[in-house]
């Protein structure tokens, strides 16, 4: 995930990674689940069979603040690995979100429309932005576990 | 202690050349550059730098200055503390400064669109330099001390550039003879105390009766034995003040407001988000050097007297414009779907662009997407429904009156 534009009124439009903020704004304390995988641009995905539950992690939803809209593919939609397939936006920024796996959407979280506030809530249970029917399997061994995730947050 | 421009200004052009331009965009690009490269050696510090960071402070560059943009609150619950009760805003990025002299006010109305001589002693209002193209260099709010000194606060993203701006004009005019100088205020800080209970937590702190004091209005007098400069205005729509205050006792009155339980600290982010949700501008969003006042909604900063010689540069185009309209006007959206953010497009139901979003988010305390931007008309009617094109996506619109949050301003 990478802030499109962090707080546009700022000046401040360039593209600013969430671990940049990270770094700076130094919080800490995040939960991280360990049956999870996490990709470094901050979403997890929990397989289950051939598909995976994918949404963004504990740690980058306190970095953007309250989420105020969540757009998400259409189901049947082709997400790539490292491609951004949503956005989320944030009472201040947008910003993309990235597919840590790649596969076909079989299922979207419809009750981000209403209530967006969920991936702040509960960004591992109801919070869940999309599921996806695995294209290759071998791509979750490319991401973290949730110690290294936990470093990486911490770097 | 008060330096003259001439001293200082060559010093700040050079220290400040990488991080403040007039293009509020080039800022941007330049800070995250700044960001990445280095810490923030580069960036300035108000004399609240260790005070913010002890109260949790997300620390930001803006404007060449490291500020904070919230603390632990959230944007959202900051923004509706601050209308529920009181929030107080570090804003000593920001430029005071004051133009002294018996031709002070002459010379500066050469330069702005007030009646600078009209205003009563201890008052002031907002006001815009104008280009020669009658576009708008800055926003300012400045205030008639007394007949021959005047204070005013310009913002810290066009600091340089104003003070290119004055010095020039200055340097003519003392050629010319006239009896001005020009004092920056390096050695004040600026604090924003805003909401509904800061008239309340102000006065247990000073003896100055602050029910007679309204909205507009300048007073110098001491609050916990510090000498503030106290202007009744602020940039929130909320009743409130802006102190300013020796960089000395800059954190005596912080920690003695924060003491006080109805007060929270607050920063850039819901900032942002108050103005917005009243309907006032932001330089470098909202207003540009090719904007004009009356484009921007701006004529009431026009005074009646000066309509009678539009004697400030750019004069003559805003006497044009006045007379004849302007083919665009700064409305207000509240739109549906994604938030609509700067840049994003004005489209006609059928798809013509008609405009384009200055500044957009949604709303904290409306709970909807509210957003600013400048209209062709005859589209720019309050009710008109328009498209916000975001990411390719025409969401529904309409045009609203701003305020979008009423004001509440002290006017007794």
């Amino acid at each position: 995930m990478a802030l499109r534009r962090f707080a546009v009124q700022f000046g401040l439009r360039a593209q600013a990674p969430v671990a940049d903020l990270a770094a700076s704004w130094g919080r800490a304390f995040a939960t991280v689940l360990p049956e999870l995988k996490y990709a470094k641009s901050h979403e997890w995905a929990k397989p289950q069979g051939d598909v995976a539950v994918v949404g963004i992690s504990d740690h980058a939803q306190g970095e953007l603040g309250d989420v105020v809209y969540v757009e998400l593919p259409e189901v049947g939609a082709t997400v790539t690995k490292g491609e951004t397939f949503g956005v989320v936006e944030s009472v201040k920024a947008a910003s993309d979100v990235y597919s840590p796996i790649s596969g076909e959407v079989v299922e979207i979280n419809q009750a981000l429309v209403d209530e967006p506030a969920k991936v702040n809530s509960s960004p591992y249970e109801d919070g869940w932005m999309i599921k996806v029917k695995l294209s290759n399997s071998g791509e979750l061994g490319d991401l973290l576990d949730s110690s290294a995730y936990e470093a990486h947050c911490q770097h | 202690m008060r330096r003259s421009v001439s001293k200082v200004l060559p010093q700040l052009l050079r220290s400040n050349a990488a991080a403040s331009s007039p293009a509020i965009q080039q800022i941007g690009f330049k800070l995250h550059l700044v960001r990445a490269f280095a810490d923030d050696a580069n960036l300035k510090r108000t004399a609240l730098y260790d005070f913010h960071v002890a109260h949790g402070g997300k620390m930001v560059p803006f404007a060449g200055w490291s500020m904070p943009i919230q603390y632990k609150d959230s944007i959202m619950d900051s923004t509706k503390w601050c209308r529920e009760h009181a929030s107080l805003f570090d804003v000593a990025h920001m430029c005071g400064l004051s133009l002294t002299g018996k031709d002070a006010v002459q010379f500066l109305e050469g330069l702005v669109t007030g009646d600078i001589a009209g205003l009563a002693d201890g008052t002031g209002s907002l006001s815009v330099f104008t280009n020669e193209r009658g576009g708008i260099i800055d926003d300012t709010v400045i205030t008639k001390v007394s007949a021959n000194d005047i204070y005013l606060v310009v913002n810290a993203g066009c600091r340089e550039k104003d003070l290119e701006h004055i010095g020039k004009h200055l340097d003519a005019a003392k050629a010319k003879g006239m009896d001005v100088t020009m004092t920056i205020h390096d050695d004040r800080g600026l604090l924003a105390l805003q909401g509904p209970s800061a008239m309340p937590v102000l006065q247990k702190m000073t003896q100055f009766d602050l029910s007679k004091f309204y909205f507009g209005m300048f007073a110098k007098f001491d609050i916990k034995g510090v000498p503030c400069w106290v202007t009744r205005t602020g940039y929130t729509g909320e009743d409130g003040f802006e102190l300013s205050i020796p960089n000395s006792g800059m954190n005596t009155i912080a920690e003695a407001l924060v003491a006080d339980s109805e007060v929270r600290l607050a920063g850039l982010g819901p900032r942002d988000s108050l103005r917005l949700e009243a309907g006032l501008c932001l330089y470098g969003n909202d207003l540009e050097q090719h904007i004009t006042p009356i484009e921007a909604g701006l004529a009431w900063t026009v005074g009646k007297r000066r309509r009678e010689k539009f004697d400030f540069l750019g004069g003559e185009r805003i006497k044009q414009q006045l007379a004849d309209g302007v083919p665009i006007r700064r409305v207000g959206f509240i739109s549906a779907g994604a938030p609509a953010r700067q840049h994003s497009d004005i489209t006609t139901p059928d798809g013509t662009v008609i405009g384009e979003v200055t500044s957009g988010a949604f709303s904290p305390c409306l709970k909807k997407n509210i957003a600013m931007g400048y209209i062709n008309k005859p589209h720019d009617k309050a009710g008109t429904e328009v498209k916000l094109v975001v990411r390719g996506k025409a969401n529904d619109a309409v045009v609203t009156k701003m305020p979008f949050v009423k004001t509440t301003y002290y006017k007794g």
